[in-house]
């Protein structure tokens, strides 16, 4: 675990920075101005925490931690977390417009699992799902509305959004625990 | 190579919780950092669906409603299915020895088991009985352990007091009989207090009791000065009517804590009591009552405290 992986090299992935900007980009031209940011921690809600910032119109911005509504929870186990995330919304998701947003978008099983916690709070009326990398391989039917990069990665290989400590993002990969 | 310990499974995992003592800090930070993220923004407890389809079987062999509901609650907010046997009034009394009695709720698919018991060790022997898929918690068993109340007791101070480094802390009042006080003392000792003080007469003082680290105080007014913490324990009315106390007001008087007992501690002490309280016994009700009582948070963190221990032991291990 948390070795990192030799295909891709970290040096050859996309800069994250300038993937950011690209869905900065998006956002600025397609998201409803009435709709609320959720990120899904803890990539997802740093971007989405920076997007509320970079954003003009300023949206509201909330995170959900979704290792309470995971589906491997019987076979895995709750996720030890030390860092202290916790799911905040500080607005009513009951008739909101929401954009998700996440990372890395992939089986889509955190995705699943963060519509069913944000249902547990009120029935949205839409939500979209904003990522920074597509990287294939769902297992459930979804797409994202605002996406920066397609890009095929090895099934064995976990791509990893990182933020330093000048709220920078870098990417790198690190071999999946099998 | 020492012999692993009962809670914990191959891998080092929570299997069971049978007691604080042995039980690596890691641990415990780990129940008190996932019972955090438990509480929703407003202070109110989340209902989650974790345990959807897991059984809990609440076993009480001995009756305490508060423990009995605080873990209902906590099941039923982590979307299990509980179910409450008050074993008192049943298979016990009719000759059913315990581990049959376990045996026939296992076959009725119990994944885990709330085990109260009059006899220390009691869940632990059922522990050893079970299926790897299954666990206990201990609810209170004899005079031995009550580790979900001294896990609540350590969120409710790490909540307030934020750190346990710089902390004495004085456990006050019948620690021979408590099982609540060797879990606090375990656990204050395991998260790194640096001064842990016993408060109580002599004839409820259990021998050898410094051998865990406590400093013994006889006389309360000395042992709650500068004190950060105050941990009450309740007097058990039974007591009274052996030789070990005199009467309820003369304990009053010598081990009640009163206002101006209390004003021997720090300025910003805090006081714990994990009820049902006696007042005017063990605690007069201004401080019940007071600016500086927790009483009442713990029993609501006693809540998050329960399902994370459920939480921590129902995923996984399959």
């Amino acid at each position: 675990m948390n070795a990192t992986s030799t295909a891709p090299p970290s040096d050859l992935l996309p800069n994250a920075e300038q993937l950011y900007q690209t869905l900065l980009g998006q956002l600025k031209a397609g998201m409803t101005r009435h709709a609320h940011l959720v990120g899904i921690h803890s990539g997802g809600a740093w971007l989405a925490e920076r997007l509320a910032r970079d954003l003009a119109h300023q949206p509201q911005c909330g995170s959900v931690d979704v290792s309470f509504y995971r589906d491997d929870y019987k076979t895995a186990g709750l996720k030890n977390t030390r860092n202290k995330e916790r799911s905040e919304l500080p607005f009513a998701v009951e008739g909101a417009h929401i954009v998700l947003v996440d990372d890395v978008l992939n089986t889509g099983r955190s995705v699943r699992a963060a519509i069913n916690e944000l249902f547990d709070f009120g029935r949205p009326a839409c939500i979209e799902l904003a990522v920074l990398i597509d990287r294939g391989g769902r297992e459930l039917p979804f797409a994202p509305n605002f996406c920066a990069l397609d890009m095929m990665v090895q099934s064995d290989t976990a791509l990893v959004l990182s933020r330093d400590t000048q709220g920078t993002f870098t990417l790198h990969t690190e071999v999946r625990p099998s | 190579m020492s012999m692993r310990h009962p809670q914990l499974n191959q891998h080092g995992e929570l299997q069971h919780l049978l007691s604080l003592e042995g039980l690596p800090k890691a641990h415990l930070l780990n129940i008190l950092d996932t019972a955090e993220r438990f509480f929703d923004e407003a202070g109110g407890i989340r209902k989650l669906p974790l345990l959807r389809g897991i059984s809990v079987f609440n076993l009480f062999f001995e009756n305490s409603t508060r423990t009995r509901t605080t873990f209902e609650i906590a099941a039923k907010r982590l979307s299990a299915d509980v179910l409450n046997l008050n074993i008192n009034a049943s298979s016990q009394s009719k000759g059913e020895s315990l581990l049959d009695t376990v045996a026939n709720l296992s076959a009725m698919q119990a994944d885990m088991f709330v085990v109260r018991h009059a006899a220390s060790g009691a869940p632990t022997l059922i522990a050893k009985h079970l299926a790897p898929h299954q666990h206990v918690i201990n609810a209170g068993d004899g005079r031995h352990a009550h580790p979900t109340q001294g896990l609540l007791d350590l969120f409710t101070i790490r909540r307030v007091k934020k750190t346990f480094h710089e902390l004495t802390v004085a456990i006050v009042g019948d620690v021979l009989h408590s099982r609540v006080a060797r879990s606090q003392i375990h656990g204050l000792t395991t998260l790194g207090v640096p001064e842990l003080r016993v408060i109580a007469p002599k004839t409820l003082t259990p021998e050898g009791i410094e051998r865990l680290g406590v400093k013994v105080y006889h006389d309360m007014r000395e042992g709650l000065k500068n004190v950060d913490v105050v941990l009450m324990l309740r007097l058990q009315n039974e007591r009274m009517q052996g030789a070990l106390l005199p009467s309820s007001q003369e304990y009053y008087k010598q081990f009640g804590l009163t206002p101006d007992k209390l004003a021997l501690a720090k300025a910003n002490a805090i006081v714990l009591h994990p009820g049902p309280m006696n007042r005017g016994v063990e605690i007069d009700s201004a401080v019940a009552d007071g600016g500086q009582s927790y009483i009442l948070p713990q029993v609501t963190n006693g809540i998050a405290i329960r399902m994370a221990v459920m939480a921590i032991l129902g995923g996984g291990k399959i």
